[in-house]
Formats: structure tokens, C-alpha cells, sequence
């Protein structure tokens, strides 16, 4: 299990490293010059070029592309990120703040929608060609095909705005003690615009596994052995079936990591979405950078992720 | 599979790419009822954006401070928006936009994806590796994130959005089509084709891009319905199609002022319903062909 651990890993470094020099590049190309974009007009006026070139040296901006790229690798891996343009604050530190309310929400999304969509999925696959059957189906083109941000608006018309039952917006009531249901009625609805979203995979891939477990061998025998069909499904075929589920899971992170981006900002959830769309309206490329790096490692991970609960899960799968 | 079995599926292959595919493909086709509403509902779409001119007397784009954010009537149809401009009208323009960014998008990665995937399974050795592990790169990128980050650099524009989306969303076509051509070297037809001495450019235009082609269309039809969504997000934040051009996503632009998203609902619901319908209708249509052109894959 560690060595295989240890492959993984081996595998998905060049592939973080990649992605930091293509976005170094992108980054780089931005117009401007961050030595000048820092300082105030006047006070460079005062101090002249000579000062602001001194600077840029300093700063190492004069060397070559790629010596700058392995001084920004250097930091990163000290954990220095840079600082924030905008308003100085280390990115390390923006971002520490804003990561656990993404990454809540995303847990609630992932929880609610697997708790949902497998349970789903069986039904869909027990009544198969049933009107259930067809209605799912229906509804998960649908929840794929409606806009995060227009189901959003919807949602907040509707619920906050018309029947005043939940916030519009934010992760807590400002100025009032925080309180367990405070959180609950603030997440439910960009957890519901997001958990439709990735329910509807789920629901499909449970069905189409479901389905094909369904007809092996052993399902067949623990029929045969007068098993009832409960246990059958439940015990011996759901179990199976529920193997491939994991890949499922892990290959929709990216796509929600993107559908917080938008779904936070229309929310004013304060996560790493709406840092992101802050930082692209302030041309911030240090926290730019900074974000894209914290989101490909998430991505990263998810994938090591489900492969090690796949192997752990599923033991016809070798380590070696 | 038996032998004779084998020379049936080889046959059936290689009447793939002839022309009596097409009436098989129709009647196929035909059968599934959602994907024939959702031709008839793109189609409608696209006429409808086509021949916007003769179905609105009013300009998209003509400002009427007087006309404020008024609502409908009989005059503006679905009301104006907060420069008097006449939202109905819009709504037909911006269907110009909107599908045309699906299109173009999803052209590019094709052209890209069959190109590399094409190279990676002809190839093979090293440069399958580099173009693979490209690939793997650029299907970790957190891409919305990197979308905004390379939009805010080269400005947004719909050319950009076009461009940026077509360059992320290649990898899945490579993968496509390097795997037909590593399935299908090994058939019987391809290496009877060699062995009657075919040059390699016929081998792959006669007998591997027709075959490759199946899953490709699929994987596209799919692709536009992400791309025309892809947009419509860039184009709400601003970060899209940028006004006076109308694209359904930008007119969602003001609905994240709470004036707009209670008090004047004919200003966001309109072209949120459009790209719902344009989506799911593409959707609708990727399933059909899905199930027409690949009747293995049939649940």
C-alpha cells in the first residue's frame, strides 16, 4: 500500500509542477509591471526611475523567466506565496481564511448528494423503465442543463426574496451569535443548486452499476439460495455496484470546485470562489496564482484520493 | 467470438463509413422521442437568432433613456432593460452569440483533440507519452479558475471566451481518438489495408478518422451544451461577452442587483429560460445520437 502510495504520488507531482509553469506563464503575460502597479504615481515621481529600477532588481523581476519561475518554486515550497497587490496581506494568509468555508460547503454538497443520488440510483435501477425510472432521468438532464447561477437566482427569488424562508446571502446572520441553525438555513440553498448538479451523475452511474451487478453470478446464486431480495440487493449486489461510485465522486471535483467559483459569488459566500473572482476584478495575479495552485492541488489530491479508496475498497485491485 | 462472428463485426465496421449508415442512423434516430424535440427546439432556436431582423422591429442595441427598465407591453414585448433597450429583441440577437461561442469553442477543441489524439495513437512511443501527460495536465487545471485568470489578462471578449474554452477542452477528444486508433491498428481491415500496401495518410482518413468519428460527434454535441453554459457563467460575472453585445449570459448580469432579481423579473428570467432550453435541447440531442450512432452503448 505505500509503495503504491508513494507511485501515485511520484505521478501526480510533474503534473502539479506542469500546471505551475503553464499558469506562471499565463500570469506573466498579464500587462503591467508589478513593481510599478505597487507603487503609489507620486511617490515613484518623487523617487525617479533609477529608484523604481532598484527596486525591480531587488525584487529579482529583471532576471530571466525561468530563474524567476524556480525563485517563485523556491518560496512556494517555503510556503510563501507572495503578497496579495491589492492589499499586502500575505496570499498564504488570504487564503487560509477563505478555504474552510469552501470546503464546506463542497463536504455538505458531496454528503448530501451521494446520500441522495445512491438511494436514487437503486430505485432507478430496481424500477427499471418505470415512470420513477424515466422521471429521474428526465430531471438529471435537466439539473445538468439549467445554469448554477440562473437555478441561483431562482432559488433566492423564490425562497428568500418572495416567501422570506431563508438568507439571500452569506455564511451567518451578522451581529447574532452563531448558532447551529443560523448555518443550516444560510448553506441550504448554494448547497441545493450545487447538490442538484452532482446528484445527477451519481444517480446515473449508481443505476448503470447497479444494473450490471445485478446480473452476475453471485447475485444469481445468493438468489438461489432462497436469499430474499432485500438482503440480496443490499448485501450482494449494492455493494459492488457501489465500487465505481468512489470515481465518480473524485471526477467531479473539478467540475464543483468551478461551480462554487460562480455559486459563491451570487451568494456572497465568503470561500475561495468569491476570493478568485475578487482577485480577477483587482488584476491581484500574486493571489491569482496562489488560488490556482490551492485548487490543482485539491483536484490532485481528490484523484490520489479516489484511487487509494478504490484500492482499498475493491480488493481485486493490486497494489503493485 | 468465432470466426465467422468476427467477419461479421468487421463488415458491419467497415459499412460504417459508407452511405447506408444514413437511413439506419434516421430511423434509429427517430425512436428516441426527446432527441427529436430536441432538434426541432435547436432548430427553432437557431432560426429564430438567424432571422432575428424580421422577427423584432426594434434595434438590440438602441438606447432609449426614456424607456428605463420599463415593463412589458405591447410596444417591448418582454420590457427594457436599465438603457431602454428592448429585451425581446436582445433575446433573439443574443441567441447569435450564445450559440455561436458553443460552436466555434467546441470546434477549435475538436480540431486540436483529433489532431493530438490523431498523432498520440499514430505515433505511439514517445510522443504519445508528451502528448498524454499534456493531457493529463490540462484536465487537472481547476478550470473555471483558469479561465477567469487568462480572461482577466487578455481582456474579455467573445473571440477570447471562444478561444479559451477551446483550448482547455481538447483533452477528452485526444483521448477519444488515440483510443480508436489503437483499437483499430489491430483489425484485420486496417492490417489487410497495409499489407495491400495503402499509404498511411489513406489508412487514416479511410478506415481510422471515419470510425473515430462516432464517438467523437457525441462527445462534441455534449461539449457545446457545456460550452454554451461555460459562457453563459463567464458572460454573468462579467468576465464574458461584454455589452453592448448581448449574449443570454451577460443579460443575467444585472439580476446580482436585488432591485433587478425582485422587482423586475421580465429582465432575467427571459434569457435564463433561453439557455436552459438551448442546453437541454443539445442535451437531449447528444442522447439520441449517442444511442443512434452507438447502439453498444444502448441502456
Amino acid at each position: 500500500m505505500g509503495r503504491f502510495l508513494l507511485r501515485r504520488l511520484l505521478i501526480s507531482l510533474p503534473v502539479l509542477l506542469g500546471i505551475t509553469v503553464t499558469m506562471y506563464i499565463i500570469v506573466n503575460l498579464a500587462p503591467g509591471d508589478p513593481v510599478t502597479a505597487l507603487m503609489n504615481p507620486e511617490q515613484m515621481a518623487n523617487m525617479g526611475p533609477a529608484w523604481v529600477e532598484q527596486q525591480r532588481e531587488s525584487l529579482g523581476l529583471n532576471d530571466p523567466l525561468p530563474v524567476r519561475y524556480l525563485l517563485w518554486l523556491r518560496e512556494t515550497v517555503t510556503g510563501n506565496l507572495g503578497f496579495s497587490s491589492e492589499d499586502r496581506l500575505p496570499v498564504s494568509e488570504k487564503i487560509g481564511e477563505r478555504i474552510g468555508p469552501t470546503l464546506r460547503l463542497m463536504g455538505v454538497v458531496i454528503t448530501v448528494s451521494v446520500l441522495v443520488g445512491v438511494p436514487l440510483g437503486v430505485l432507478s435501477a430496481l424500477r427499471q423503465y418505470s415512470f420513477v425510472d424515466y422521471l429521474l432521468t428526465l430531471l438529471g438532464f435537466l439539473t445538468v442543463s439549467i445554469p448554477s447561477f440562473f437555478l441561483a437566482l431562482v432559488l433566492i427569488y423564490v425562497f428568500a426574496l418572495k416567501l422570506d424562508w431563508l438568507p439571500a446571502t452569506g455564511m451567518y446572520t451578522v451581529g447574532q451569535a452563531r448558532s447551529f441553525g443560523d448555518s443550516l438555513s444560510h448553506i441550504l440553498l448554494p448547497a441545493t443548486v450545487l447538490g442538484l448538479g452532482q446528484a445527477a451523475p451519481i444517480i446515473r452511474y449508481t443505476r448503470a452499476s447497479l444494473l450490471e451487478t445485478i446480473q452476475q453470478d453471485y447475485v444469481v446464486t445468493a438468489r438461489a439460495k432462497g436469499l430474499s431480495e432485500a438482503w440480496v440487493v443490499t448485501r450482494h449486489a449494492l455493494r459492488n455496484a457501489l465500487i465505481p461510485i468512489v470515481t465518480v465522486i473524485a471526477l467531479n471535483v473539478p467540475s464543483l470546485l468551478g461551480g462554487t467559483v460562480i455559486i459563491e459569488q451570487v451568494f456572497a459566500w465568503p470561500g475561495m470562489g468569491s476570493l478568485a473572482i475578487g482577485a480577477v476584478q483587482a488584476r491581484d495575479y500574486n493571489l491569482l496564482m496562489g488560488i490556482n495552485l490551492i485548487a490543482a492541488t485539491m483536484i490532485l489530491s481528490s484523484n490520489l484520493l479516489a484511487d487509494v479508496v478504490y484500492a482499498f475498497v475493491d480488493p481485486r485491485i493490486k497494489y503493485a | 467470438m468465432s470466426a465467422i462472428d468476427l467477419t461479421a463485426a468487421e463488415g458491419a465496421i467497415q459499412r460504417a463509413d459508407s452511405t447506408r449508415t444514413a437511413p439506419r442512423f434516421w430511423t434509429r434516430f427517430r425512436r428516441h422521442k426527446l432527441a427529436v424535440a430536441g432538434l426541432s427546439m435547436l432548430l427553432l432556436l437557431s432560426l429564430a437568432s438567424i432571422a432575428a431582423p424580421l422577427l423584432s422591429s426594434q434595434q438590440p442595441n438602441a438606447v432609449d433613456l426614456s424607456a428605463y427598465r420599463t415593463a412589458p407591453s405591447s410596444d417591448h414585448w418582454l420590457g427594457t432593460d436599465s438603457a431602454g433597450r428592448d429585451v425581446y429583441s436582445r433575446i433573439l440577437y443574443a441567441g447569435r452569440v450564445s450559440l455561436s461561442v458553443g460552436l466555434v469553442a467546441v470546434g477549435i477543441y475538436v480540431l486540436i483533440g483529433t489532431t493530438l489524439g490523431g498523432l498520440a495513437g499514430y505515433f505511439g512511443g514517445w510522443v504519445d507519452n508528451v502528448i498524454m501527460r499534456l493531457a493529463d495536465m490540462v484536465l487537472s487545471f481547476p478550470a473555471i479558475i483558469v479561465i477567469i485568470t487568462i480572461v482577466s489578462i487578455v481582456g474579455p471578449s467573445i473571440i477570447n471566451v471562444m478561444v479559451v474554452i477551446g483550448l482547455l477542452g481538447w483533452p477528452p477528444i485526444a483521448r477519444l481518438v488515440r483510443g480508436e486508433f489503437l483499437t483499430l491498428r489491430e483489425r484485420d481491415f486496417v492490417v489487410a489495408s497495409v499489407a495491400t500496401g495503402a499509404t498511411s495518410a489513406r489508412i487514416i482518413f479511410r478506415h481510422v478518422f471515419p470510425n473515430a468519428l462516432t464517438p467523437v460527434i457525441v462527445n462534441a454535441t455534449f461539449g457545446m451544451a457545456s460550452a454554451i453554459l461555460l459562457e453563459a457563467g463567464l458572460s454573468f460575472l462579467g468576465l464574458g461577452v461584454q455589452p453592448p453585445t448581448a449574449s443570454w449570459g451577460n443579460m443575467l448580469n444585472g439580476a446580482q442587483s436585488i432591485t433587478i432579481l425582485e422587482q423586475m423579473p421580465w429582465l432575467w428570467i427571459p434569457p435564463g429560460v433561453m439557455i436552459v432550453l438551448a442546453v437541454l435541447s443539445i442535451n437531449f440531442v447528444g442522447d439520441g445520437l449517442r444511442d443512434a450512432l452507438d447502439p453498444r452503448s444502448r441502456k
